[in-house]
């Protein structure tokens, strides 16, 4: 089958091939020694056609079960407007690449630019990068930053209650970037004060990374974290959620030096797992060690505002081995995902968002309790996700809610069982998860 | 050609020293600046902060390029230039003009391995 | 091109809306959550109406060039058509939907497609394993190398902290290798632009963790002693790793397994069509030989004797590196690209994209500066015009092509040249494409001659001209509000 993707013509290729001094394609490999020539059949269908194409990803796809989402744990079913999705198939948007000409990127520089100032509204802190691949990565960079920036220590804290894929991403990068981790405990559920106290009084740590909203989805009270982190000369970065972040309190708020964490909760779907955007932001005295692509303003020389790629040399393609990371690339088209949305949302349809996912939630809350088959397991305020003890065994509860059609009671630890609510799950679709667990427990 | 200016002292990665009895004044030679081009950051240490002969204390940068700051000698930061902070484009001006920190050297015989301006030029020649 | 002055919070008018969400009707919200957590003021967010939106991100994207814009040779970022029975796969209901953590019996079909496309690179590449949980070709190199440090930690070999990188590569291979905690020695190349193999003898001992190379190289030059190369790393202890970037050239005809390489990463947003979406979301995939496989970062899927799938955890695993797995959205559409060429079409993408950039070169190189003559594979470097008497420079080149509707080649890299000017045609461009751009190229080469002046002014029929990169950088505005 000849395949659409090839312009050439027999002529073409003869004519080409003449002026390349060459009789046929096999001459273009003179260079390459004849036993590294592939002449084995590559274990792959025949060509398909375009139907045929459509028709076995339909196939796969048939073999998912649909489910409702009725849990979160770092990636959640939030609400996307019609209007991104039209925006982000412009091909002058989704086919570019980096915006090395400026002259002919000003569409991709200025959202990453609008992009850079939301995300920097959002958490309080001046400066934003122009976006990373995820937010368990952008939290590794964040520590990586913070060992930088102190130029001496190595050693780095993290709390015991952050999300799992975190916590298991950034002992990864520490393992081999030569970060030495401590974890602080948790208490109650939620991240101890006097653990990291303890920890840091040895005087020898750069960073510390703690989340705003916790595995457990409660919302961290903060208070004194920056004043204990500051006073033993380190760096407190923040983990956020940042649809969270219009309506509870930012990490520039409770002081921290950078914030960091995953875009996917501003509209982006699920989709296993990706492509999301991570976001990555600090104070200003940290600017020249942010990782990755960062967009500034400036004119060119008719005086028109123009922006263009800036503080390059931090980056890997000038300092190489000294570079304060390998981030070359960023997750541009999701970061123009991301301030699409929040241009259509405002703080207002934001704010909108959070009650409603909040009110679902604790609504489903109280009549899970009401069942009399769940506890709580800590006392604390939460958002739009929460843990309880259940006494039905959490993977036979999953099992039978998945077989109805629900994607609820997430294990998270043994015996505990998580559930996320957003604004996308009605009063119907609670009430009929919560009429399905009846009959289960 | 760049230029040198006599009686300073220089290394072959393009810092000059202006020693001034204990302290050394430290800058970028002319030639540096030249290359680098249009300078629009200086990365520079803290006060009381140790520096050791031939390794870094901080760098240059400019829109497409970025050097180390080596230091041609050992010793303790005295002071930074702050003035640097805002105006990184005075060391494209006047190299010998703008020092970038001055160190009080703990071995001030570490100036001896360094070249004279005679020297450092025939040595840029040969770049 | 026109140029449109406006950022959307200039838009933004206090009482205007673009969102539609139903009424809170719950009778809670989180007003009711204590004062100390919430926060104070509501974010500076655009208030702007729908039809704004839309019209802002129109106007924005006429101010943008993509491949689906015009011809884009801009050399090692493989800039080839992007299909669009792509975006088709890759937008299903059934996989846009699917949590990453639900149970894997209700993901079946997103796990086997997983599977499915790593056997597929395994079998195009030579490679046992693949993992496609990396998100970048940075992010590839990443893992690849914390594979290589896990393989000899767990040999017991830790001094094994030095890898070879050849001073041609790009800028990523050190910066990953010094992310990775592993020091770097460079190995000088020849003047042909190939890696020096005596040097690199001087190099090899028992504190190599290996070696990274880009075959070809990043002058275009197919690494011809790479047999050699791999005898001795592999002598010495150490590892080959191969950095895909330029696999365009190879794909269908080399396979870096068959050439020794031990652990290699692909940018899928290359060689296998997925759109580049302004600097990303792509796909590193990394595979590996047999011996390396259990090092893969984990989740890893695997097909269990029963025929499903299922994610698993290997003891030996060199650590999580993504929260999920992978942008999986991307690797729908490589996988889609795959099932379009088959098996017979995807033998010819290499050899077309030689063809492509030979072609160039050829009907170039008697006005630009050719410093290594001879076969290219999928692209090759001028060094600046040919006649430097204009002093026209290769930035005033680039600058130019833009005036005349193409995108710049990559200038200024590899180092090893003043003027370097890197130029990759990629397989998918019409004969009438490259002659268009080959006169382009050649008027260019008259207006330094006649107009040198013009040249240096460039561009003027972009919505702006060269921006003051310096002021940029020199007192930095990186938000709305700074401006």
């Amino acid at each position: 089958m000849q395949c659409p993707y090839f312009p050439h013509t027999q002529e073409d290729l003869k004519q080409m091939l003449d002026k390349a001094g060459a009789v046929s394609l096999r001459d273009l490999f003179a260079d390459v020694p004849e036993e590294f020539i592939y002449k084995g059949e590559f274990n792959l269908p025949d060509a398909m056609s375009e139907m045929e194409v459509l028709e076995t990803f339909r196939r796969m796809e048939s073999l998912d079960k649909p489910l409702t989402v009725f849990c979160g744990a770092g990636a959640y079913d939030h609400y996307a407007p019609a209007v991104i999705r039209y925006i982000l198939s412009r091909s002058e948007f989704q086919t570019a690449y980096t915006p090395y000409q400026a002259e002919i990127s000003q569409g991709t520089l200025r959202y990453i630019f609008e992009f850079q100032s939301m995300i920097c509204s959002l958490t309080g802190m001046d400066c934003a990068n122009a976006s990373m691949y995820d937010g368990p990565t952008s939290a590794a960079e964040a520590m990586m930053m913070c060992v930088a920036a102190s130029r001496r220590r190595r050693r780095i804290l993290v709390s015991a209650a952050l999300l799992p894929q975190v916590l298991d991403v950034v002992r990864t990068y520490a393992d081999y970037h030569g970060m030495d981790v401590g974890t602080v405990a948790q208490a109650d559920g939620v991240t101890s004060s006097d653990s990291l106290r303890e920890l840091l009084s040895a005087g020898d740590v750069a960073g510390v990374l703690v989340p705003g909203i916790n595995r457990y989805g409660i919302i961290e009270d903060l208070t004194g974290f920056a004043d204990a982190v500051h006073g033993a000369g380190a760096i407190l970065a923040v983990y956020s959620d940042p649809s969270s972040l219009a309506v509870i309190r930012t990490p520039g708020e409770w002081g921290a030096d950078i914030a960091c964490g995953d875009a996917q909760s501003l509209g982006m779907p699920l989709s296993f797992g990706g492509p999301y955007a991570g976001f990555l932001a600090c104070r200003k005295e940290y600017m020249r060690k942010l990782p990755g692509r960062i967009v500034g303003a400036t004119s060119d020389a008719q005086g028109r505002r123009a922006f263009v790629l800036t503080l390059q040399a931090r980056e890997q393609h000038i300092r190489r081995e000294k570079a304060t990371s390998n981030i070359c690339s960023n997750q541009s088209l999701m970061a123009l995902y991301a301030t699409v949305y929040l241009s259509l949302m405002g703080h207002e349809g934001l704010k909108r968002a959070n009650d409603l996912s909040y009110a679902g939630a604790h609504y489903l809350h109280d009549r899970l309790i009401a069942t009399g088959c769940f506890e709580d397991v800590f006392d604390k305020p939460f958002l739009k996700e929460f843990v309880l003890r259940s006494s039905v065994p959490a993977d036979q509860l999953q099992r039978s809610l998945a077989e109805e059609g629900f994607f609820a009671a997430l294990q998270t630890e043994e015996g505990y069982v998580s559930f996320c609510v957003t604004e996308k799950r009605s009063r119907e679709e609670i009430d009929r998860l919560l009429a399905v667990i009846r009959t289960v427990i | 050609m760049s230029k040198t200016i006599e009686g300073l002292y220089y290394s072959q990665s393009h810092e000059w020293v202006k020693a001034e009895g204990n302290i050394a004044l430290i800058g970028i030679t002319d030639y540096a600046q030249e290359a680098l081009g249009s300078i629009v950051y200086v990365d520079m240490p803290q006060e009381d902060d140790t520096v050791d002969v031939e390794q870094d204390f901080g760098a240059v940068e400019s829109v497409k390029a970025a050097s180390d700051l080596i230091s041609p000698v050992s010793g303790t930061v005295r002071e930074v230039n702050t003035a640097l902070e805002d105006s990184p484009a005075l060391l494209n001006t006047a190299p010998y003009e703008n020092w970038i920190i001055k160190v009080e050297m703990s071995d001030p015989s570490q100036l001896d391995n360094l070249m004279s301006a005679a020297d450092y030029a025939a040595y840029c020649e040969t770049l | 091109m026109k140029y449109y002055d406006k950022l959307i919070f200039e838009l933004s008018s206090p009482g205007r809306c673009g969102y539609s969400l139903p009424e809170n009707r719950w009778g809670t919200s989180t007003d009711g959550l204590p004062d100390r957590l919430r926060r104070k003021d509501a974010p500076v967010l655009p208030q702007v109406s729908e039809p704004d939106v839309v019209r802002h991100y129109t106007n924005l994207s006429q101010m943008n060039f993509g491949v689906d814009s015009g011809f884009y040779p801009l050399g090692s970022c493989t800039m080839k058509y992007n299909p669009k029975v792509n975006e088709e796969v890759a937008s299903l209901p059934g996989f846009a939907s699917l949590h990453p953590l639900q149970p894997e019996w209700t993901a079946q079909g997103a796990l086997k497609l997983y599977y499915d496309l790593s056997r597929a690179l395994s079998t195009l590449t030579g490679m046992a394993e693949f993992s496609l949980n990396q998100f970048a070709g940075a992010h590839g190199e990443l893992t690849g190398l914390m594979i290589m440090r896990q393989y000899h930690r767990l040999r017991g070999d830790d001094r094994r902290t030095r890898v070879i990188v050849p001073d041609s590569a790009h800028g990523t291979n050190p910066a990953s290798a010094a992310v990775c905690g592993l020091s770097v020695v460079q190995v000088r190349s020849l003047e042909d632009g190939t890696i020096d193999v005596e040097a690199l003898k001087g190099l090899l001992d028992d504190t190599v963790a290996g070696i990274m190379m880009t075959n070809p190289n990043t002058l275009g030059l197919f690494e011809t002693h790479v047999k050699e190369i791999a005898e001795l790393v592999h002598g010495c202890g150490g590892l080959l790793y191969y950095d895909g970037a330029n696999m365009n050239a190879l794909l269908g005809q080399v396979r870096p397994g068959d050439m020794g390489f031990d652990i290699m990463h692909l940018n899928l947003h290359k060689t296998f069509s997925t759109p580049h979406g302004g600097g990303g979301p792509g796909a590193g995939p990394v595979g590996v030989v047999p011996a390396l496989a259990h090092c893969l970062p984990y989740p890893r899927v695997i097909r269990r004797p029963d025929g499903r799938y299922a994610l698993m955890t290997d003891k030996d695993s060199c650590g999580r590196i993504s929260g999920f797995m992978g942008n999986f959205g991307v690797l729908l559409k490589a996988y889609a690209y795959i099932l379009m060429l088959g098996k017979q079409n995807v033998r010819n993408v290499g050899p077309y994209a030689v063809l492509a950039a030979n072609y160039i070169k050829e009907s170039l190189k008697d006005c630009y500066k050719l410093p290594v003559k001879g076969l290219c594979k999928h692209e090759f470097v001028f060094d600046g015009l040919a006649d430097t008497s204009s002093g026209v420079t290769t930035l005033d080149v680039a600058k130019r092509l833009l005036d005349y509707g193409f995108h710049a080649p990559t200038i200024y890299f590899p180092l090893l040249f003043h003027q370097s000017m890197m130029i990759e045609p990629t397989e998918t461009e019409s004969k009438e494409t490259l002659d268009a751009f080959i006169g382009v190229m050649r008027k260019i080469v008259e207006e330094a001659k006649s107009d040198p002046e013009l040249l240096r002014s460039a561009p003027h029929n972009t919505p702006v001209g060269r921006p003051d990169e310096t002021a940029a950088a020199t007192h930095p505005v990186l938000k709305y509000e700074d401006m």
